[in-house]
């Protein structure tokens, strides 16, 4: 019977490919839109995510996100240093400033300046020449997507290749020579700001007099000290905030969404994939069913049970919802694949898979519910009706 | 009960109404019926006067509202929901006008059906199904579906369905009235040939006259009632 039942939908090749269509598309937005939403938020902390060597940040009580910087006075790093529990603690500055190209024109560059002696606080990964290559003099290193994008310069000539920055050209930061020492790897951040690496009194030099410079404090607990037992040490001794990692990053999160609206536009966009595609592959299941309700009168009248026909249209169900889903979440990887090196953000996690599976299944259940009442409801005896 | 037990359908005081208050429709007002076993009897009448659903009370696909319809013996409408079914899917075949076969299912899936609903295997029915099929004359059609056959050619699929189960009784609604004069007489001609044994009755409803030669015995129908039972359809009007 289960095959009569595939035979059944298989052979309506129109609705069987509608309702396929309208789950494929249901199931591509309710995975496709999600990840873009996991990659844009994933890059509203990149920034301390691609920092992998503290485990404590400091900062400013009011700081809302990682963006948002409210500079402390160098001294509070002495401050940090004497608290108990302290490994060690380093400056970080961290601001938004404007680089000269060599053809004139500027360019915004979030600029982050490191501790002189130890760097602490340095790119992820290093793609050309190395981190140390900072203690030259003017060096900075830049990140390469920031290279080949917002800082290269227009084609010679028209129609040619732009020119990308390359080891030894030189930047100005406020009359200031920076000559290009490396170029690192960075996750990108929200707005694909290049990121420009320097040494902390590098930095000074390069910002505009400014009484406070000092961005965050990075800082490492010594081995057994509890993360939570030591950022409440740091605020109580300092009165400055201090979180974890972890901390920061759910802080930063948490501003980012309360505060763009973008948890709402991905959240309208999932709603219409879902309503929309509930709706084609619904009604589309639902007009099978009904004009195979002689079908299935004559399969009562012939001693079929209830059971049975509910199990067949469950089957029919679970069938073009595996179709669906499958090829909704292969679209999504073929997008995503596709887009790898594009500004797209795009991250497609596990759970992903779990949400958008669920997303199918409800609407599979209530397609496949409302075609079980009016097959369950059905009298035998219409098979006589002409 | 023993002349019961010769009687393949024994209807007393059949009464079946449909809907309620100012709509409700009489569509039998007791019947009083007699089918035995291994004849093929024809319930005729004008359109309206209940022949549709007298054969749905006997199949068992309908309860009727009063009196008592026993089928083989059985009081199907007292019977257990999984009781009836299972009853049905035994003893009774059925043949319709408009042929009713699975549009999307090759003749020989269709025929299977009934032997699928009695949990026999997919292939042992297939196998089954090809030698009925031979036997009404369709071995060559097995792979065809329903659309690439002719109305009578559907029609004896249909029947091939209705018999591969060796049901006891199979009911038949108007099954000459789509075809023409010569094809009906073909499929009347299986129908009495192949379906009609000692162990089976057929009861088939019709107003094709040209048909009622086949009959072993004609009942009248009118308004909701049988009015009189015939030998022969010269004793008609
Ligand atoms: N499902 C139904 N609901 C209401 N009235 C019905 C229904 N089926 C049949 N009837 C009525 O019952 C009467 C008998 O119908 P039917 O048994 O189909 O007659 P026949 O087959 O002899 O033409 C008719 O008046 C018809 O309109
Ligand atoms: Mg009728």
């Amino acid at each position: 019977m289960y095959r009569i039942a595939l035979k059944m939908l298989m052979g309506d090749r129109g609705k069987y490919l509608g309702i396929i269509m309208g789950l494929t598309f249901a199931s591509l937005i309710m995975t496709q839109q999600p990840a873009i939403f996991v990659g844009l938020i994933m890059r509203s902390y990149s920034f301390i995510t691609d920092l992998g060597l503290p485990d404590i940040w400091v900062m400013d009580p009011e700081v809302q996100w990682v963006d948002d910087i409210k500079p402390l006075q160098d001294t509070e790093l002495y401050r940090v240093r004497g608290v108990a529990g302290v490994a060690w603690a380093m400056p970080l500055y961290k601001g938004l400033l404007k680089a000269r190209l060599p053809n004139g024109m500027f360019q915004t560059c979030i600029v982050v300046g490191l501790d002189d002696a130890t760097l602490v606080g340095g790119p992820p990964r290093m793609v050309e020449g190395r981190l140390a290559d900072l203690r030259r003099a003017d060096a900075v290193i830049i990140d390469i997507d920031g290279a080949r994008e917002k800082l290269s310069q227009p084609p010679a000539v028209p129609g040619g290749k732009r020119i990308e920055l390359k080891i030894g050209d030189t930047l100005e930061l406020n009359d200031h020579r920076a000559v290009i020492a490396g170029f690192s790897k960075n996750t990108r951040t929200i707005l694909s700001q290049p990121v420009l690496y320097t040494t902390y009194s590098r930095a000074k030099q390069f910002a505009p007099r400014e009484r406070k410079m000092l961005s965050f404090i990075l800082a490492k607990a010594k081995p057994g000290e509890a993360l939570a037992d030591l950022t409440r040490r740091i605020r109580t001794t300092t009165g400055l905030a201090a979180y974890s990692r972890e901390e920061f990053m759910g802080v930063t999160f948490r501003y980012f969404l309360k505060n763009t609206g973008i948890p709402i536009n991905f959240g309208v966009s999932v709603m219409l994939g879902f309503i929309v595609g509930a709706a084609i592959a619904g009604q589309t299941f639902y007009s099978f069913t009904r004009e195979n309700l002689r079908q299935f009168g004559v399969l009562k009248a012939m001693g079929t049970s209830n059971w049975t026909l509910l199990r067949m249209i469950l089957l029919q169900a679970t069938l073009v919802g595996m179709i669906g889903y499958g090829l909704g979440v292969g679209l999504t990887s073929l997008f995503g694949w596709a887009m790898r090196n594009t500004i797209l953000a795009f991250k497609f996690p596990w759970y992903l898979l779990l949400f958008s599976g669920i997303g199918v299944t409800l609407i599979c259940a209530f397609a496949a519910l409302i075609s079980i009442r009016r097959v369950i409801t059905l009298e035998p005896a219409v098979v006589f009706k002409s | 009960m023993g002349a019961d037990k010769d009687l393949a359908v024994h209807c007393r005081g059949v009464l079946k109404t449909y809907g309620t208050g100012e709509a409700m429709v009489t569509a039998l007002q007791g019947v009083d019926l007699e089918v035995r076993q291994g004849e093929l009897m024809m319930l005729v009448g004008p359109s309206g006067c209940g022949k549709t659903t007298l054969i749905s009370v006997m199949a068992g696909i309908l309860d009727q509202s009063d009196g008592d319809c026993r089928v083989f013996g059985q009081d199907l409408m007292h019977l257990r929901n999984h009781a009836k079914l299972a009853f049905r899917a035994r003893n009774i075949g059925f043949v319709f006008q408009a042929y009713n076969l699975l549009p999307t299912l090759t003749a020989a899936e269709n025929v299977t059906v009934p032997l699928l609903i009695n949990g026999m295997g997919r292939k042992e029915a297939l196998k089954k199904a090809e030698q009925v099929l031979e036997q009404v004359g369709l071995g060559a059609r097995t792979r065809s579906l329903p659309s690439q056959l002719s109305g009578g050619q559907q029609q004896r699929v249909a029947i091939a369905r209705a018999i591969i189960h060796e049901p006891r009784l199979i009911v038949c609604d108007e099954p000459t009235s789509a075809l023409d004069h010569e094809t009906g007489h073909k499929v009347m001609e299986l129908l009495k040939g192949i379906a009609l044994r000692r162990d089976r009755t057929l009861v088939i409803v019709t107003h094709d006259a040209r048909i009622f030669e086949f009959a072993d015995r004609i009942a009248e129908m009118d308004d909701g009632r049988v009015i009189r039972i015939v030998t022969n359809s010269s004793q008609l009007h």
